[in-house]
């Protein structure tokens, strides 16, 4: 028996004992063939050589993130208590600000859920260990995130309309298929579309405009419990931001054949985030009433800039700037002014409460957007607020036609005349398929039996698709509209409709005592400030 | 002293979301709840998936089970990230004290040779089981119905790769951080005649596609004949020879395997409990997965505890199989 004592043990560099702790922890099976193991890794096209390539850029093991994460777990919930003990909801700036995260629970929260599913996904599909650890741990992260938004958000839920059915409503309501679809469509492409897409696309390219407005939003309107989320969740990002460049790098260093097919996706992906990220410009812009800054610098620091440095960085790849890209820039003046007015029209199908800008608001929209704003959108606001005065609110009830990808309603302008409306269509098996833009009918066009499948709110409301069980379409006085709004889970009057008669105005104000927007003055009388 | 703190407060309109007023009544909801139930997309999906035209993204129909409501498989130790995390990361530090009493005396490099290397072949290449027990758990999330369930393989998941990480630390102790040990381990999991029927079977479990025939297979069989048998039995074996410190090194699983095990019962108790249907599915996969699981594990016993393997691996067995009576089952003849 030797029983003497050994070489001491050699001191580990973090790189190194990462390495050893996952090195070779999975095998080339061999009682199943690798194909029948990994099934998906093949029919996209793209080509693997050596997973073993794959550097991790975190080199994080479980004990660390355990202990990390749990730690920010701590703080995080410490201060959701004290906020929801303090009544920190009454503590921002005004209730326009609460119709914002109306939009966050509604249309983000269960996308990080679904998130969360596309990485289960890969955690298991990828076949390279370095990958799969990486898409684990981005996968306990979007839950992560769809939890503490919704522990964060439930507090503003017991005092504000538009939040109590949000599940059901992200399954259903007409604009969060916009967000839906964008999800689903990445999740039900390949494991190589998806993490480029996701990885790269959203969380690399575009995940800024998302957090900075969100989060210095939150910030600068008195937000507590959001912008300690915020912080909490930062550092995650910033892994997830990583593992999108260096997967994207990893496919095109593995073979010259995965270029093209990168390329197609950072073309396509670029163009779904985008259209999505139109939400967020009307937000920006809109709903903040004390704002960050709008959405056209925004986006010119954050795509014009940063992305315009990261494409030169990729070009000796081969890859270029993401097709259209041009005419995103020429958008970046319009398109939260044009969604805005959709919302406008439409606020009686909302599920949160649009208004007029103020004066003083349509000032700052001038400054910001001198090309545009007075020429193109003051006019008509000004008459909207005519027709408000003199009790006659323009009100569209006509359903909108929706893009057959991006899911929008039609109201982008053409990229070089902003007073047309663009529409685009082409003909599929002898049916026509509309989209909003060249972006989106490029996509339709190289995958067209996907995207027939689309679940369209509106065509599916002319389907008869969108009732509740037991209601009788052929009753009489049967108001198709009105039971697609319930089937949506949106009840009129409640959840929409215009803000300065909503409940939440006249609760904001009766429990705060201040004006439910800042820029227009209380709609309640002092003397009615009881609840 | 106790004062009642003024604060300045106004009633709410509602205390929870709807579908948890729906499911519990308009009270204020726990977290575990805010966090899990109603919370996966369930209708109007947009698009095939390109990996899988024949179901939906989300489909029920990927596992035989059936359920009326498939939230109703709760965990019972109430999971959800932030609670989750922390209690891993209590574990972790002391967890990490034991590591280190064992570092600093280098109580596992100063072993006898044929001790180090009863360790390694033992429970280090053990690492590969745990990778595989994350991949199959990894399938069950990716594949698996409504958030209850799916949250808590993700979280297993992500335990077996920390168990996996345990071992390969174990081995780094074993050789002075060389990675000597996790070398040897990876031969004896992929070549080592005795490790083969182990290995055999994880694989077949990675081509097995009904997610909930993989939890049985996983996380209910395997397992519950794995950690009895390497983690009790062959423990009480080794602290006989000169190893009493190994059960610092088997502290972690076995504490784990515990507290996993309530959850893994509560939802097999929970399947069966709602049709005979899903108990005759439950039991034959049970049946199934013991008779392959157990041929497996007497071979790599009969080489890892020679005379006394016979009654260990029939301990085990018979420890699992009362286990399942308990849940309401029947175990199943082949």
């Amino acid at each position: 028996m030797s029983n003497e004592n050994q070489t001491p043990a050699k001191k580990l560099t973090l790189k190194e004992n990462y390495a050893l702790m996952t090195r070779d922890l999975g095998w080339e099976t061999s009682y199943q063939p690798m194909d029948e193991v990994f099934r998906y890794l093949k029919f996209e096209g793209i080509k693997i050589h050596d997973w073993e390539k794959w550097e991790d850029p975190f080199r994080l093991t479980m004990d660390a993130y355990w202990k990390y994460q749990g730690e920010k777990e701590r703080k995080l919930y410490a201060i959701m208590d004290a906020f929801q003990q303090n009544n920190g909801q009454f503590n921002v700036t005004d209730v326009r600000y609460i119709q914002a995260l109306k939009v966050f629970i509604q249309g983000f929260s269960l996308i990080e859920y679904t998130s969360h599913r596309g990485f289960n996904i890969m955690s298991r599909e990828l076949a390279g260990v370095g990958p799969r650890i990486a898409a684990e741990m981005q996968a306990l992260d979007e839950l992560r995130h769809t939890q503490t938004q919704i522990h964060t958000l439930s507090q503003y839920n017991r005092y504000f309309a538009g939040m109590e059915e949000f599940p059901y409503m992200f399954d259903r309501t007409w604009y969060l298929s916009i967000p839906k679809s964008f999800f689903e469509d990445a999740v039900t492409g390949g494991p190589f579309e998806f993490i480029v897409a996701i990885s790269f696309a959203l969380e690399y390219l575009l995940t800024n405009l998302v957090f900075m407005p969100w989060m210095s939003g939150a910030a600068y309107n008195g937000d507590m419990a959001t912008v300690t989320f915020g912080f909490s969740a930062q550092s995650d990002e910033a892994r997830h931001m990583t593992l999108g460049l260096e997967i994207v790098k990893f496919l095109l260093e593995q073979d010259p054949a995965n270029v093209p097919l990168v390329q197609k996706w950072i073309d396509k992906w670029f163009w779904r985030g985008y259209r999505v990220l139109a939400l967020v410009s009307a937000m920006m812009d809109y709903m903040l009433p004390k704002r960050v800054m709008p959405w056209c610098e925004a986006f010119e620091i954050y795509f014009e800039q940063n992305g315009g440095a990261l494409f030169a960085d990729l070009a000796r790849y081969g890859i270029r700037m993401p097709k259209h890209y041009e005419v995103a820039i020429k958008e970046k003046g319009r398109i939260s002014h044009e969604l805005w007015s959709i919302f406008y029209q439409y606020r009686d199908a909302a599920g949160f409460h649009p208004w007029l800008p103020s004066e003083e608001e349509m000032d700052w929209f001038s400054e910001k957007y001198p090309d545009t704003f007075d020429k193109l959108y003051r006019p008509r606001y000004e008459y909207w607020r005519q027709l408000e005065k003199e009790g006659r609110p323009f009100i569209n009830s006509n359903l909108p036609q929706l893009c057959q990808i991006c899911q929008w309603p039609m109201l982008f302008s053409e990229p070089d005349d902003p007073t047309q409306t663009c529409y685009r269509e082409t003909e599929y098996k002898e049916e026509k398929f509309h989209f909003c833009s060249d972006g989106c009918k490029d996509i339709f066009c190289d995958e067209p039996e996907k995207y027939v499948n689309a679940w369209l709110p509106v065509h599916q409301i002319y389907q008869g698709n969108c009732l509740l069980e037991g209601v009788d379409p052929t009753a009489p006085g049967f108001n198709p509209l009105a039971e697609a709004l319930k089937y949506m889970g949106i009840k009129p009057g409640i959840d929409g409709g215009s803000l300065s008669a909503s409940a939440d105005a006249h609760n904001w104000e009766a429990w705060t005592g201040r004006p439910h927007n800042s820029h227009e003055g209380m709609v309640t009388e002092p003397a009615a400030k009881a609840a | 002293m106790h004062v009642e703190i003024k604060t300045n407060s106004v009633k709410p309109l509602r205390l929870t979301f709807g579908h948890l007023a729906r499911r519990f009544g308009d009270k204020q909801a726990t977290r575990y709840q805010e966090a899990t139930y109603d919370l996966q997309p369930s209708v109007n999906f947009h698009y095939k998936p390109l990996w899988d035209p024949e179901f939906d993204m989300y489909d029920r129909r990927r596992t035989a089970i059936v359920m009326k409501d498939w939230y109703a498989l709760k965990d019972p130790r109430q999971y959800y990230y932030g609670s989750y995390t922390i209690a891993r990361a209590k574990w972790q530090e002391a967890q990490e004290r034991q590591i280190e009493f064992l570092e600093k005396r280098g109580l596992l490099l100063n072993l006898p040779v044929e001790t180090r290397e009863a360790i390694t072949f033992s429970l280090v290449t053990l690492r590969h089981y745990e990778w595989g027990a994350n991949t199959n758990n990894a399938h069950m999330s990716a594949y698996g119905w409504g958030a209850a369930i799916t949250q808590a393989t993700m979280m297993n998941c992500m335990d077996r790769l920390g168990i996996a990480q345990h071992l390969s630390k174990i081995g780094l102790l074993i050789d002075g951080n060389t990675g000597k040990s996790l070398v040897t381990a990876k031969r004896f999991w992929m070549d080592a005649p005795e490790w083969q029927g182990m290995r055999r079977e994880m694989e077949n479990m990675f081509v097995t596609r009904d997610w909930f025939e993989l939890f049985v297979a996983q996380n209910l069989v395997a397992d519950g004949l794995v950690y009895p048998l390497f983690y009790q039995q062959l423990d009480s074996q080794m602290a006989a020879l000169d190893g009493s410190f190994l059960s610092l090194i088997a502290d972690f699983p076995l504490r784990w395997y515990d507290e996993c095990g309530k959850w893994v019962d509560s939802v097999i108790k929970v399947a069966a409990a709602e049709s005979e249907e899903n108990q005759k599915l439950l039991s034959a996969w049970i049946a199934k997965w013991r008779a392959v699981h157990a041929a497996a594990l007497t071979t790599i016993a009969a080489r890892v505890m020679g005379e006394h393997a016979g009654q260990a691996v029939a301990n085990v067995l018979d420890v699992f199989d009362a286990r399942i009576k308990k849940l309401g089952l029947a175990r199943g003849s082949l």
